[in-house]
């Protein structure tokens, strides 16, 4: 047992310390799937340590509330400079733990709305869309998806950020009718997931004809595999948003370099890696633009956001809805 | 010598009292009826039972609260006297020394040990490759080297064959005799008392009594003996 | 030969043991530190008290007994005839069949689903043929499709658990009740049906406290927050509301559960046991009637169609991959082996003295915190862990040792049923014999326990190393890029789109599992007899 621990505890050293005290860190807390070597991570690091003259360290926990999680947990002590991830459901409980200090960042967002925010600046978006096969017809709206005996599969709001990002869309698109077409669709819902990975498993594997994910998600099957074989589904109620944001943390012991990363982070090096990396659209466009075959972008009247302090307010009315309507 | 001072001890709801004392180098036989606690007398003297009350002594040395393993006592069960998964020569070495491994020199004493028993050359053998009379001859071969000095029997050969029982029973009366060893062994049959018993302990009624001799007390049997042993015509044959 | 009663075990006085019990005190007072230790970190870091308990989690709380109950019932029902049959079978491939069948167990959780729904589900293997002629898919989502499930994962495990007692019959006592003339009705009644009584509760309550920490596989398969369980509250509590107050109280209401039902399994009378054999081959002269063949025939085959199937399709679906897999996965795969290493051998040096000391009656204590891991929420304990951690040492610092420790604390009841009848049965045959001989600790260790249990050891050791290479555990809390574990790379590759090579890594996982289980568990068997 002992050379094993011995060995393990000294990979993780070495690579805990090839960062020596002359080279500045900068420790950015992410989502796993940032980190991933199939994620954005490896390519943002290469291209952030050219400029920078520091090490970038990733450190990935789990999903965004995951790393809302870890945070809390942390509390004023975390050697975390930055957290990048968060969406806009969930600013409004990061700022509340005042654990975040305000940024000044400077960019020309490509975002269907205008961008506020002396916290948080985001990275990238995208909207939430039902993915179907291309060959089957899709419904237009949610009522004609719950007369329609098509079957979906989605994701559990409580463990998933996707499913939250459905209640909030079926929220902000019907207000005080969403009980009713939550009713419509329960007998469409074949089951609920954990996260997003199962959900869209099981759709790969034929369990249902859509699966609650992206409107990017078919330029991926387009652009990477060469399979235009899957559609998003555009509904006329519009289609709610996803801003995935950064933030600096006020006990950042570099708080320049945190600076310094943000301000990179909505510049060219960082916005082109995304399309293709975290398959969703880059907050500011790249110079050359989306990748062919990438997703289009909707019209402001068909973007739908919740402000982050109404989300936060909606959540649990809003979940109750969607337990009572599906627990029947 | 051999001394039980007023030593009770308890087994469940059994009682059993034993007040006696044993030569040293006697050969005693412990006889009685069913149940009366012939067992629970040698499983105390060897330990595997603690004594409530009362002393047990060996030399007038006290060994009432030793552990089993460090009395002078070898002791033979009815089974389970060898490990199923050891070969001969190892199941032996254990009663040389059970928690180091064996010197070249000890190793030579164990096979001197089975050749003894006549189990020369089987030294690699496992117990289940044996007959029966080869496993009691294995066990027997083990308290050999043990050399202690106190040998209890717990009739390890009632499942033998009378004439292969008394081939045991001469082969104990031998290696007792060559160590110079005392010998306490449970019978259900006034023959093997006979056969290498001088006394007797009547165990009867949740009391051990004090040993007699065994023609003695086998031909004039007290109350309580007589009922156990029945009609002695049947029982010896030889009058 | 009649039997006769022993005086060894429960009247004997403490000092009459070859082995100390001490050491596996020890052990079982650090794992429900560990457990209950955890789990108070994460009370008391919680702000303010955790709202209490409401409507939703009292019915979270009855379908998390009811679909408990239920898998652990039909789990352990469906075993006994495919144990039965087994132990009473001879047949080519008996031994790999028995290996592979145990092969659910320790597939992870994602990989499995995509299986059982490749079979079962709407568009599964079953519902395409019954589409051929014209009859409707099946209906896999619901309270029967998660029963399904649990019994997918855990009959293999009731089954290795049953056969185990169907072996450990000796079998002078098989040899004779066929000198009795006893059918196969007589040998259920004066041999196997006592054996079962002995063992059957603790393997209900294993499963049952397996079935109620059930989280993924409950919901997907149950079709929709119905079937929202104990486990899913608690992660609700940490990851909607951050409310750490709420998930401490679900998870001692878990760990009580748990508790209770590990409490009833003890207070069944466990018997005499078998008494001791000479390690002979079991030969079965019963049930050579035509009737019995076929029976066996039907729960083998049973067994196999219903465990293989989904596995074929992790095969089928994995294997175009399995030799393009790209170098991250093949990392993560060493990391993982390195883990489940390290879990194997903190297994042995904690489960070994613990099921010794519940050998020498030590029962309650010993179980009870066996069982414990079994029911401690992964979340939980990572978290707690994490919270201990933290002020100390970087918590990616530890990752691998931390996922090793907690993967070994969740395979420890697993190994304590395979260790502790076995070690309960040694002490039986062999204490009064090594007592006589003076033999103490390390050589009893090493003479009797360790050549006599090697074939349990083996099993037990292998389990783990497969449940450690197939679990996610604590380490997505604990990771960062560099420490990455398989099962956690499957994750992160179905995460980004690469659905097929994630299948592929899984196949490796499982390989990499069954691997380990076969080369552990032959291992223990190899040159041991019985």
């Amino acid at each position: 047992m002992k050379p094993l621990f011995v060995a393990s505890a000294l990979l993780a050293a070495t690579a805990a310390t090839t960062a020596t005290a002359e080279t500045p860190e900068l420790v950015v807390f992410t989502y796993d799937s940032f980190v991933s070597e199939w994620g954005p991570g490896p390519a943002v690091e290469e291209a952030f340590e050219a400029t920078c003259g520091c090490d970038l360290k990733f450190v990935g926990a789990g999903d965004g509330a995951a790393l809302l999680a870890r945070i809390k947990l942390e509390g004023g002590r975390s050697e975390a400079d930055i957290v990048l991830g968060l969406d806009t459901n969930l600013t409004a409980a990061a700022k509340e733990t005042g654990l975040f200090a305000p940024i000044a960042v400077d960019a020309n967002y490509a975002l269907p709305i205008a961008w506020a925010d002396d916290s948080f600046a985001p990275y990238d978006w995208g909207y939430f869309a039902f993915v179907h096969n291309a060959d089957a017809a899709a419904p237009a709206n949610f009522r004609a998806l719950g007369d329609s005996d098509a079957k979906i599969v989605i994701q559990d709001p409580r463990s998933s950020t996707p499913g939250l990002g459905l209640l909030m869309w079926v929220k902000a698109a019907y207000g005080d009718e969403a009980p009713a077409i939550w009713e419509g669709l329960s007998d469409n819902i074949v089951t609920v997931t954990k996260g997003w990975s199962e959900a869209y498993g099981l759709f790969l594997e034929g369990e249902a004809d859509m699966v609650l994910s992206y409107t990017t998600s078919p330029a991926y099957h387009l652009i990477a595999e060469e399979d235009g074989s899957k559609a998003a589904a555009l509904f006329d109620e519009g289609h709610y948003m996803q801003v995935e944001v950064a933030g600096k943390l006020a006990a950042s012991d570099q708080p320049e370099l945190a600076d310094q990363f943000l301000q990179f982070m909505v510049s060219d090096a960082f916005q082109s890696i995304i399309p293709t990396t975290n398959w969703m659209f880059p907050a500011v466009m790249p110079e050359g633009g989306l990748p062919e075959g990438f997703a289009e972008t909707l019209s402001a009247d068909k973007s739908l956001l919740l402000p982050a302090g109404d989300a936060a307010a909606l959540r649990d009315e809003a979940l109750d809805e969607w337990l009572s309507a599906l627990s029947q | 010598m051999l001394k039980l001072d007023a030593v009770t001890v308890q087994k469940g709801d059994f009682r059993l009292q034993a007040d006696l004392q044993i030569a040293t180098g006697a050969q005693v036989a412990v006889i009685g009826p069913s149940g009366a606690g012939k067992s629970t007398l040698l499983e105390a003297i060897a330990g595997f039972l603690l004594a409530r009350d009362g002393r047990i002594l060996w030399r007038g040395e006290d060994i009432t609260a030793l552990p089993p393993g460090q009395r002078p006592v070898a002791m033979l069960f009815q089974d389970g006297n060898l490990f199923p998964h050891l070969t001969l020569r190892q199941n032996v070495g254990l009663g040389i020394d059970a928690n180091r491994r064996l010197s070249a020199a000890q190793t030579d004493v164990v096979s001197a040990a089975l050749a003894r028993v006549g189990l020369g050359g089987m030294e690699e053998r496992k117990p289940a490759d044996l007959s029966g009379g080869q496993q009691s001859r294995a066990a027997l071969a083990r308290v050999l080297v043990q050399g202690r000095d106190l040998l209890l029997l717990d009739e390890p050969f009632a499942a033998l064959g009378p004439a292969l029982k008394a081939e045991m029973l001469d082969l104990v009366a031998e290696i007792v005799a060559e160590k110079g060893a005392t010998l306490l062994m449970v019978s259900h049959d006034p023959q093997d008392a006979r056969r290498i018993a001088a006394e007797v302990v009547l165990v009867a009624e949740g009391r051990a009594l004090p040993p007699l001799p065994t023609a003695e007390m086998l031909d004039n049997p007290p109350p309580a003996l007589r009922a156990y042993l029945g009609a002695p015509q049947i029982l010896d044959p030889d009058r | 030969m009649a039997e006769r009663a022993q005086p060894i075990g429960r009247a004997r006085p403490a000092s009459l043991h070859p082995v100390a019990p001490w050491p596996g005190t020890c052990a079982a007072l650090g794992v429900a530190l560990l457990v209950l230790g955890t789990l108070a970190a994460v009370a008391m870091r919680a702000e303010g008290g955790g709202s209490g308990f409401g409507p939703a989690e009292v019915s979270a709380l009855r379908f998390t007994l009811i679909q408990a109950s239920l898998s652990a019932v039909f789990s352990v029902g469906l075993a006994i005839p495919v144990a039965r049959a087994l132990a009473r079978r001879r047949f080519a491939g008996r031994r790999v069949l028995i290996t592979i069948l145990g092969a659910p167990f320790i597939l992870p959780v994602i990989v499995a689903i995509l299986g059982l729904l490749a079979v079962f589900g709407r568009s599964g293997w079953i519902s395409d043929a019954l589409g051929v002629f014209g009859i409707a898919p099946l209906r896999i989502y619901g309270l029967h499709g998660v029963v399904m499930a649990h019994v997918f994962f855990n009959l293999p495990l009731a089954t290795r658990l049953i056969l185990q007692g169907w072996q450990e019959i000796p079998a002078e006592r098989f040899r004779l009740a066929a000198q009795l003339n006893a059918g196969p009705r007589a040998m259920w009644r004066l041999l196997e049906a006592p054996m079962l009584r002995r063992i059957l509760p603790g393997v209900m309550a294993v499963i049952f406290a397996i079935c109620l920490s059930s989280f993924a596989v409950a919901l997907t398969l149950g079709g929709g927050p119905k079937a929202t369980t104990l486990e899913l509250a608690i992660y609700q509590a940490f990851h909607f509301d951050f409310d750490l107050g709420r998930a401490a109280v679900l998870s001692t209401v878990q760990l009580g559960l748990t508790v209770v039902a590990a409490v009833l399994a003890l207070r069944v009378p466990v018997g005499e046991g078998f008494g001791a054999g000479l390690d002979r081959a079991v030969v079965r002269w019963d049930a050579t009637g035509r009737s019995a063949t076929a029976l066996d025939v039907v729960w083998i085959g049973f067994a196999t169609l219903f465990l293989m199937l989904p596995l074929l399709a992790v095969l089928v679906a994995g294997a175009p991959g399995l030799l393009s897999l790209p170098a991250p996965v093949w990392s993560a795969a060493w990391v993982s082996v390195q883990v489940a290493a390290l879990s194997t051998v903190l297994l042995l040096l904690v489960a070994l003295p613990l099921s010794a000391s519940i050998a020498l009656g030590r029962r309650q204590l010993g179980e009870i915190a066996g069982i414990l891991g079994l029911a401690a929420s992964p979340l939980v304990i990572g978290t707690g862990l994490f919270v201990l951690i933290y002020p100390v040492a970087n918590p990616a610092h530890v990752a691998l040792p931390v996922t090793a420790l907690v993967n070994m604390v969740m395979a420890l009841p697993f190994a304590l049923r395979i260790l502790v009848p076995r070690m309960q049965q040694v002490m039986q045959q062999n204490a009064r014999l090594a007592l006589a001989l003076d033999m103490r600790g390390p050589a009893f260790w090493r003479r009797v326990i360790w050549p006599r249990c090697r074939a349990q050891i083996g099993f037990a050791a292998g389990l783990t190393a497969a449940l450690s290479l197939g679990d996610l555990g604590v380490v997505a809390l604990f990771a960062d890029p560099e420490t990455a574990t398989l099962p956690l790379q499957v994750y992160r590759l179905m995460g980004a789109y690469r659905m097929e090579t994630a299948q592929a890594a899984a196949l490796l996982l499982f390989i990499l599992s069954m691997g380990a289980f076969w080369l552990l568990d032959r291992g223990g068997k190899f040159h041991a007899e019985a």
